[in-house]
């Protein structure tokens, strides 16, 4: 009888080197969301200042980061920005740079969209009880903008995870590099491997993902209902 | 920079652009179609469709469209099942895409209060009736941020054919660096080619929402 795929995940170290290259990609998504998650509050804080110049600045590095899609960002820093300036990069750097680009521009359009749906009328009540302007901040805008930047900053977790997957194009070994490495090893043993393992990586990120995006919505739904 | 280089070259690119715009045209269409399906079986609640549309909606949304591509490319002919690498590309896109659109088009949806469902009928029109003159056009309207942000989304996901073969915008640039060694000007092109696809797209998106805000009246 035919080896049954499903045996190739007890096989040697199989299933444990397949969550390692999953941790691989986990692990870079979630540098460059810590990273992009301050940079990007201060984006965010920059793009709300009424700065002509700054307000250019920011808006074309936004619109730019935008409209190129991640992989195509990837190829510029792992292949352009290298050769340009003759240095080295390696694709887990050149990830976490790319990530991070992108993650600053999404977090920071968040958080100046948080920051301007504040109304006009709860600075307004909060200088009106004599309270400084520092204290409107931290007790009237920072409370409310934060509830609302949770659930999408959750989400944009999610969304790094799901676009790291991109990394294996440029050469970094992680979950889906791991399993082309198995199903290769096993070319003759087990010809169905690359629809086991291809289903499998499928429900992994299902797996790693699903929770996360059931976290956001439910503290969308609660904090929202809440809101100001 | 080597500008013959560039010329000598950039019929590649528009091919490689036509075939990238074919498909993705095809796959928003189709995903269109699906999401609308989709939200609807929602909307109104079918019994065991609205079970499956919620854990397609899930697997799909959480899931990338590398690994899905993979699975269809690579792990379905095992079953038997060859797909070409265009179908792949649209059947993936379609795959990723109805649950996109299907969430912006309940989003619009639920965005209608029940006070107006329920004046609607008081003043005498049928269910059909409410939801085809009063809950349809807001819900369009609502829907209309969101629907844009998906299509240049999706558009922005084919990228990722390359790797499945399909001679899209990002294989020629990466055949290019690898035969010629010539990556910025690859490179330049392959950004170039994709600015003057996706901004008038983003232009003509954000002229259409100016247009049609007209929802959020009597809320």
């Amino acid at each position: 009888m035919q080896d049954l795929g499903i045996n190739l995940f007890f096989q040697g170290r199989n299933f444990v080197r397949i969550l390692e290259g999953l941790w691989v990609t986990v692990s870079i998504s979630l540098i460059a969301v810590i990273i992009s998650i301050f940079l990007g509050i201060i984006l965010g804080m920059v793009m709300n200042l009424k700065n002509p110049v700054t307000k250019a600045v920011t808006r074309i590095y936004l619109e730019f980061i935008r409209i190129m899609p991640q992989l195509v960002l990837l190829f510029l820093v792992y292949f352009g920005v290298t050769r340009t300036f003759h240095i080295n990069l390696s694709g887990e750097v050149s990830a976490i740079i790319v990530f991070t680009m992108w993650g600053t521009a999404e977090m920071g359009d968040l958080v100046r969209g948080a920051l301007s749906s504040i109304p006009k009328h709860q600075y307004e009540s909060g200088k009106a009880i004599g309270l400084t302007g520092f204290q409107i901040y931290l007790y009237i805008i920072i409370p409310q903008t934060v509830r609302r930047l949770i659930p999408l900053a959750i989400n944009l977790v999610t969304r790094m995870i799901k676009t790291t997957s991109l990394i294996v194009l440029i050469g970094v070994v992680e979950v889906v590099k791991v399993g082309q490495q198995i199903i290769e090893a096993s070319r003759l043993t087990t010809p169905t491997a690359s629809l086991w393992i291809y289903g499998f990586i499928f429900f992994l990120y299902f797996i790693v993902c699903y929770p996360i995006s059931r976290l956001s919505a439910k503290l969308e739904k609660r904090w929202v209902s809440m809101g100001g | 920079m080597d500008f013959d280089f560039i010329k000598q070259y950039t019929p590649l690119y528009v091919e490689a652009a036509l075939l990238t715009l074919n498909i993705t045209v095809k796959g928003v269409l189709l995903s269109i179609l699906l999401g609308l399906i989709c939200s609807l079986v929602r909307y109104f609640k079918i019994p065991v469709l609205n079970r499956i549309t919620v854990i397609y909606i899930e697997l799909s949304r959480n899931t990338p469209l590398l690994i899905q591509l993979f699975f269809l490319y690579f792990g379905l002919p095992k079953l038997g099942i060859m797909l070409s690498s265009e179908a792949c590309a649209i059947i993936g896109l379609v795959f990723l895409g109805g649950s996109y659109m299907a969430e912006a088009f309940r989003s619009g949806l639920d965005s209608i209060s029940d006070i107006q469902k329920e004046s609607g009928l008081s003043i005498g029109l049928t269910n059909l009736q409410v939801f085809r003159y009063i809950i349809l056009p807001q819900a369009i309207s609502v829907s209309i941020p969101a629907f844009s942000a998906n299509v240049i989304f999706l558009f922005k996901e084919t990228s990722v054919f390359s790797a499945v073969a399909l001679a899209d915008l990002m294989f020629v640039a990466k055949d290019l660096i690898g035969l010629y060694y010539k990556t910025d000007e690859a490179l330049l092109m392959l950004v170039t080619a994709y600015c003057i696809i996706l901004l008038p797209i983003s232009a003509v998106f954000r002229i259409i929402e100016r247009k049609l805000r007209y929802a959020g009246f009597g809320n």
